[in-house]
C-alpha cells in the first residue's frame, strides 16, 4: 500500500510544489547530498516522493508509474493524446502561469486575429511557394488549434529554444511559444496574436487514472486529499 | 494483427473482380515522402497518419492511402484511359483509444477516364455495391461539385468566392468567412483600425521576417477592397444553406436542387451532371429512388474528393468504420500533376470489415 507522487526534480517549480504542500501540512524533502534525487514525505503514511524532470510527469502520469504528479498543465496535454482517458485533474496549484500564444512579427500590421492568420497564410504560400513556417515546440496543442480553427497553409518547425528569435534568423515567419509576460517577445519584434492564448498553463496536482488504485492506495489519496483540504 | 486468412480471401476476391472489370493490379511503397502529402492536406496529416525520420532521405509517412501512389504513378505514363486495383495495408494513427485498427487493408478501384464523367461515377459506385450486396449495409452519397459550383455563382467578389472554396473542406472556418462576408458579424476593431490609419508603418518596429512590406501593403489594399464589397445577400446565403442541410432520397434531391438552381444558375452544370450520374446508375441496375443524398457529405473527409462522393455503412453497427468509400478527385490529379490533370473517380472496400458483417450474419 503505497501510491508515488512525483514532482519537478529542480528549479523554481521544485521549490514551489514543496511550498504549496509544505503549506497544507504535506512536507516534502530531498533526502541525500544535494545532487541526489530522493525524497521523502513527511506528515502522511503511504506517499512515496518521486523527483522527476517536469516534461517527463506526464508520460509517467499516462503509463501510470506514478500516481500522481505535479507538472504545467501545457505539458500534460502536448505530451499525452486525448490526455483526460488517463489522466485528470486534481487541483491547480496557482503558480507557474504562463500563456501559450501565437506570435508574428509587429511589423505584420494586417495580423490581428486568427482569420487574418489564415489569409496571410494563404497569400504567403502562393508568394513563396512553401507553407507559411510556425516555430513551436508544442506542436500539438499548436495544430489541433489550427486545425479546430480552420487555420491552413501553415506547417510547424521544431525549435526547442529560443524561438523568439527564430522570425528574425528567418527560419520561421511566426511562433508559438510559452510567455508569461510578453517582454522577450516585443524585444524581438513580435506581438502575440488576438483571440485568446491557446492554453492558459499552470502548475496542476494531476492523478493518473492507470495507476493501481487497489490494495488500500485508494485510501491513501482520500487522506492525502484531506490533508490538502481538497 | 496480422490480417486473418478470411480477410485475405476477401481482399483477393474483391482485387479479382476489379480486375475482370479491366483493372490493371498495382502496387505502392509504405514510405511515401512526407512532403507531398504534407503539402496536400497540411499539418493536419499528422495526427491522422505516421510521419517518420530517414537519416538520409528526410521525412516519410507511412502510407496513409493508396490514391497519391496510383495518381503520381497514373501522371507518370498517362494512358488513358485506365483503370487500377490494388490491395494493401494502410497505416493510420489513432489519437484516442477508440478500439480502432491503426492498421488494416484496403482494396481500391480507381477509373482515369474524363469521356463521360458520369457514368465513370455511376461505374465505381455500382460496382462497389455490387461487391457489398447483401450485406446489412446503407449508402450514402453527396456531390461537393454542386457546393463549389453554388459558392463560385454567388453575387460576391472573386477574392471572397476564392476564401471560401479554399474552405469547403474546413466546414467551420467556412461558416465563419460566411457570416462575415454576409455581413451578420462585423470585422474585428483591428481591421478598422487598420484601414482608418493613414500610415499603418509608423516606423517603430523592425521590419524583420520573410513576409516583406510589399506583401503587407497587397493584403491592406485587398482589405480595403473587400471592406468596400457589399455583403453576400441574406438570401443568397439561405440559398447555400438550404444546399449544405439538404438530407433527402436522390430523386427528391434533384427535384429540390433544379428549385435552388432557378436562384443560383451557376450550379445548373452540376445538376446536369448529378442528374446524369443518377440516370447511369439507373442503366446500371442501381436503384436510387431511396438513395440518401447529403448536400454536405463529404466535407470533413481527409481526401480532398470535389464532385462525387460516397460511402457505405453497416446499418446496425455504427462502432465499425464505413465498409466503403469513394469519390471523385480531378483537383487532387491537377496539383499533383505538374500543369496536368486528369478525371478521375474511385473507391476503397474494407475487406475486414466485409468480412466482420458476413460472420455476423
Amino acid at each position: 500500500m503505497s501510491i508515488k507522487l512525483g514532482v519537478p526534480s529542480k528549479g523554481r517549480l521544485m521549490e514551489k510544489t514543496f511550498e504549496w504542500f509544505g503549506t497544507r501540512g504535506v512536507k516534502l524533502l530531498k533526502t541525500g547530498s544535494e545532487r541526489e534525487y530522493a525524497g521523502a514525505v513527511e506528515g502522511i503514511e503511504g506517499v512515496e516522493l518521486v523527483l522527476l524532470s517536469a516534461g517527463e510527469i506526464p508520460r509517467e502520469l499516462a503509463s501510470g508509474n506514478i500516481h500522481l504528479g505535479v507538472t504545467g498543465s501545457d505539458l500534460v496535454r502536448e505530451k499525452v493524446p486525448a490526455w483526460e482517458q488517463r489522466i485528470a485533474e486534481v487541483a491547480k496549484m496557482g503558480f507557474g502561469g504562463a500563456d501559450l500564444i501565437i506570435a508574428v512579427p509587429t511589423f505584420w500590421v494586417d495580423v490581428d486575429t486568427l482569420d487574418d492568420l489564415d489569409a496571410a497564410a494563404a497569400a504567403f504560400r502562393k508568394a513563396h511557394g512553401f507553407r507559411m513556417r510556425i516555430a513551436t515546440k508544442y506542436h500539438r496543442l499548436v495544430r489541433e488549434y489550427l486545425q479546430d480553427n480552420g487555420v491552413a497553409d501553415y506547417q510547424l518547425v521544431d525549435s526547442q529554444g529560443a524561438t523568439e528569435g527564430t522570425v528574425k534568423n528567418e527560419t520561421a515567419e511566426a511562433i508559438a511559444d510559452i510567455t508569461s509576460t510578453g517582454e522577450t517577445l516585443r524585444a524581438n519584434g513580435l506581438k502575440i496574436l488576438g483571440g485568446g492564448p491557446i492554453h492558459s498553463s499552470q502548475a496542476t496536482l494531476f492523478k493518473s487514472r492507470t495507476a493501481d488504485w487497489h490494495g488500500g492506495n485508494k485510501d491513501v489519496l482520500r487522506a492525502l486529499e484531506d490533508a490538502l483540504r481538497m | 494483427m496480422p490480417p486473418r486468412p478470411e480477410v485475405l480471401k476477401e481482399a483477393r476476391r474483391l482485387c479479382a473482380a476489379f480486375e475482370s472489370e479491366g483493372a490493371i493490379s498495382v502496387k505502392a511503397d509504405v514510405l511515401q515522402p512526407a512532403g507531398t502529402l504534407l503539402d496536400l492536406y497540411g499539418e493536419d496529416i499528422r495526427a491522422r497518419a505516421y510521419v517518420t525520420q530517414d537519416p538520409i532521405h528526410g521525412e516519410f509517412v507511412l502510407r496513409p492511402d493508396f490514391t497519391v501512389p496510383v495518381v503520381q504513378m497514373h501522371m507518370e505514363t498517362f494512358a488513358e484511359p485506365a483503370r487500377y486495383t490494388y490491395a494493401g495495408k494502410v497505416f493510420r494513427r489513432q489519437e484516442e483509444d477508440t478500439g480502432r485498427p491503426n492498421e488494416f487493408i484496403q482494396v481500391g478501384y480507381e477509373v482515369f477516364d474524363g469521356s463521360d464523367p458520369a457514368k465513370a461515377d455511376a461505374e465505381v459506385f455500382s460496382i462497389i455495391s455490387r461487391e457489398l450486396r447483401d450485406l446489412p449495409i446503407r449508402a450514402a452519397t453527396g456531390d461537393l461539385g454542386i457546393l463549389m459550383a453554388a459558392v463560385r455563382g454567388l453575387e460576391t467578389s472573386e477574392a471572397r468566392k476564392e476564401a471560401l472554396l479554399r474552405h469547403v473542406w474546413r466546414p467551420r472556418r467556412f461558416r465563419a468567412l460566411l457570416d462575415r462576408f454576409g455581413g451578420r458579424v462585423p470585422a474585428p476593431s483591428s481591421r478598422a483600425a487598420l484601414l482608418a490609419s493613414s500610415d499603418p508603418f509608423d516606423g517603430s518596429f523592425p521590419e524583420i521576417g520573410l513576409r516583406s512590406r510589399a506583401e503587407i501593403e497587397a493584403r491592406i489594399a485587398a482589405l480595403r477592397v473587400d471592406a468596400e464589397t457589399a455583403p453576400i445577400s441574406s438570401e443568397q446565403i439561405a440559398i447555400l444553406d438550404e444546399l449544405m442541410g439538404l438530407r433527402e432520397t436522390c430523386p427528391n434531391a434533384l427535384s429540390a436542387l433544379r428549385d435552388i438552381a432557378v436562384d443560383l444558375p451557376s450550379i445548373v452544370p452540376a445538376v446536369t451532371r448529378f442528374s446524369q450520374r443518377l440516370e447511369a446508375m439507373v442503366a446500371r441496375g442501381i436503384d436510387v429512388t431511396d438513395l440518401e443524398f447529403e448536400g454536405s457529405y463529404g466535407r470533413t473527409t481527409l481526401e480532398y474528393y470535389d464532385g462525387f462522393v460516397f460511402g457505405f455503412y453497416a446499418i446496425k453497427r455504427p462502432d465499425l468504420p464505413p465498409v466503403a468509400t469513394g469519390g471523385r478527385y480531378d483537383a487532387l490529379t491537377r496539383q499533383l500533376g505538374k500543369g496536368r490533370e486528369v478525371p478521375a473517380v474511385g473507391a476503397v472496400i474494407r475487406p475486414e470489415v466485409v468480412v466482420t458483417l458476413k460472420e455476423q450474419a
